[in-house]
């Protein structure tokens, strides 16, 4: 199981990588930006990784003594977390992980929509959306 | 006391107005702000009423009030010069998104700056990311456009390997706070167990942070960002945004990962200090050969935050200091220098320095702003350059690095050589057409004025930013003990 156990962050680092290859490799702006959101979306799913506790179920409070008394309010998976549960009936995962990549989704979104719309006005300035083109007629301005 | 925020946030009305009073308003709370803690220590202040490793809290030391109170000043300043600028730059109908922008850039940079939560860090630095990619993409050039979608190609990646950095520290200790993060580290870090994994956070949110302060060689973006963003965006950014990251960069460096970890386990100094040294030699020497005053000014920004990088790469308090100093300081002389250039700008329309012949007689004041400015970039004394110049000498020559002393000064002679390249054109050549040009209206000239008698003031009475400076540098050594 352990060595699939990682099989996420296999997946985290193939996408992250082809996010990052694109987005360098690229020379359409648009093309560019999805690899900039592959790349973004590969970090989610890091974290959504981090959060998952195997066999842990939602974080909701099912009774009132099972809303674990550590003093942190924050679990993390593996060995230690494990260690640090004074309740080990009912196993949580852990919910920040998800509340922070809500925020950076959002964050992705409003990247996209603003690398979008600037893509919009240099077709429009420029008429096309090819790099090497703009920076060919860049030069020769 | 966390009023500039909320004024902010709340504010995002889009009229020269609100943003005037929302920037003055922050800069009399920053202000109020570095007094207290000046005198009273840290501010901890949670959000919603919940404790820190639960809630966010924001957490106001003398750094964090030094930089609030830059950032606040330079808002302040910039609104009343955007006012004009903007309305000949800016088509009339997206004056209004422009102030927005602009106001949403103010909150993300403060937020930065006092927030005690890594994720916050984050989700502010994309607020003022976001709203700086807008605001260069309203430049006249088309090239803004490019230079726009440069920066936030880049910018993005860097935010992203910051998420990842903090996203590492979480799973490695389990919270976000940035005062738990320092307490558990360095107990991770001794037990040998998961070491690797801080390393690797270490990495990616030195990568990410110094993408975002364009230390060389990761400043691609910014000087065609400087160039072709309208004036008062560029007078604004090059005093605040790079700063901030700054302060970024030293808040990791020193209250999360702490002084031992960054300089003695890492070598964190053997990275930053060569490149610190390669960023002022080349980017001045970039600087020289540039036709573009805007353009030469970017360059010239890139070296000077080689100076700062290279005087907190000293790890001592005094280095420390310089670093801080500088930072103060280089946003006073830099905005005054941009700010200059608009006014130029705002009557000629073009800022090559072949347009500029001749300026010295009919723009007197503009010119003599750029000439104050530009004495304080070289580091005469009596101004702010000079004296940021004495600490960074004072630290190099303590710690015994000549060379980076000798590097300083020659990067000064090489200031010297570009801000005379402009100064020779302005007053000592004739103009070929004898069409007449006006001084600038003085809604440019005085906050322009402003910025110029402040280097001065602060390079004459130079005890009042040292003083904060050093206190800060020595809260965020003493961090560790």
């Amino acid at each position: 199981m352990i060595s699939f156990a990682l099989f996420n962050y296999w997946a985290v680092i193939v996408l992250m990588m082809v996010g990052f290859y694109a987005l360098i490799s690229r020379d359409n702006l648009v093309k560019k930006l999805i690899g900039l959101n592959i790349f973004q979306t590969s970090v989610i799913m890091m974290y959504v990784s981090f959060g998952k506790i195997s066999g842990g179920t939602a974080p909701i409070l099912i009774e009132s003594g099972g809303h674990g008394g550590d003093g942190h309010g924050v679990q993390v998976a593996g060995d230690a977390a494990h260690a640090m549960r004074d309740n080990a009936e009912i196993l949580y995962s852990n919910p920040i992980p998800h509340v922070l990549m809500l925020t950076a989704i959002v964050v992705g979104v409003a990247t996209l929509a603003l690398g979008l719309s600037l893509v919009v006005r240099i077709k429009e300035a420029y008429g096309t959306i090819e790099e090497d083109e703009i920076t060919r007629m860049d030069n020769a301005a | 006391m966390l009023a500039p925020i909320a004024a902010l946030i709340n504010r995002s009305g889009p009229a020269w107005v609100i943003a005037t009073s929302g920037a003055w308003f922050a800069f009399g709370a920053a202000v109020q702000l570095l007094r207290r803690v000046m005198t009273e220590g840290m501010i901890v202040y949670s959000l919603g009423g919940w404790v820190a490793p639960i809630g966010i809290e924001y957490r106001i030391d003398q750094l964090a009030a030094f930089v609030t109170l830059i950032v606040s000043a330079i808002a302040a300043v910039g609104v009343l010069y955007a006012r004009t600028s903007v309305a000949s730059e800016i088509e009339e109908d997206r004056h209004a998104l422009f102030y927005a922008a602009f106001l949403l850039n103010v909150c993300g940079l403060l937020g930065i700056a006092i927030t005690g939560d890594v994720f916050n860090v984050f989700v502010f630095l994309e607020i003022s990311s976001l709203s700086a990619y807008s605001m260069i993409a309203l430049g006249q050039d088309r090239r803004a456009l490019t230079s726009a979608f440069q920066y936030l190609i880049m910018g993005s990646v860097g935010a992203t390997f910051i998420v990842i950095g903090i996203g590492l520290l979480f799973v490695m200790t389990g919270t976000l706070g940035m005062a738990d993060l320092a307490e558990r580290i360095p107990a991770i870090w001794a037990s040998g167990d998961g070491d690797r994994t801080i390393a690797v956070a270490f990495t990616f949110l030195t990568v990410g942070v110094t993408l975002k302060l364009a230390l060389f060689p990761l400043h691609l973006w910014l000087p065609n960002a400087y160039t072709y963003a309208p004036s008062a965006v560029t007078g604004y950014m090059a005093a605040t945004s790079t700063k901030v990251s700054i302060y970024l960069l030293l808040r990791f460096f020193f209250s999360v990962f702490g002084v031992e970890f960054s300089f003695e386990q890492m070598r964190l100094d053997a990275i930053l200090m060569p490149l610190a040294l390669v960023a002022i030699l080349a980017m001045s020497s970039v600087a020289i050969y540039q036709s573009n005053v805007k353009r030469l000014l970017a360059f010239s920004s890139v070296a000077q935050i080689g100076y700062m990088i290279l005087g907190i790469s000293f790890g001592s308090v005094i280095g420390v200091a310089a670093g801080i100093i500088h930072l103060f300081n280089h946003a006073l002389m830099k905005g005054a220098l941009f700010m200059a250039m608009g006014c130029v700008m705002y009557r000629i329309g073009s800022v090559r320095i072949e347009d500029m012949k001749g300026l010295g007689k009919s723009m007197p004041w503009t010119m003599a702003a750029f000439v104050g400015g530009g004495l304080s970039m070289i580091g005469v004394p009596m101004t702010v350059g000079f004296v940021s110049k004495w600490y960074l000498l004072q630290a190099a020559i303590k710690g015994g690095n000549w060379l980076a002393a000798v590097v300083v000064v020659v990067g000064s002679l090489m200031a010297l050589v570009y801000i005379w390249k402009v100064i020779e054109v302005a007053y000592f050549k004739r103009r070929e057409n004898d069409d007449p040009i006006e001084e600038a209206p003085l809604s440019l000239l005085i906050p322009t004025w402003t910025l110029v008698a402040a280097s001065f003031w602060f390079g004459i009475d130079a005890g009042t930013t040292s003083d904060v400076a050093m206190s800060a540098a020595e809260s965020l050594l003493g961090m560790m003990q």
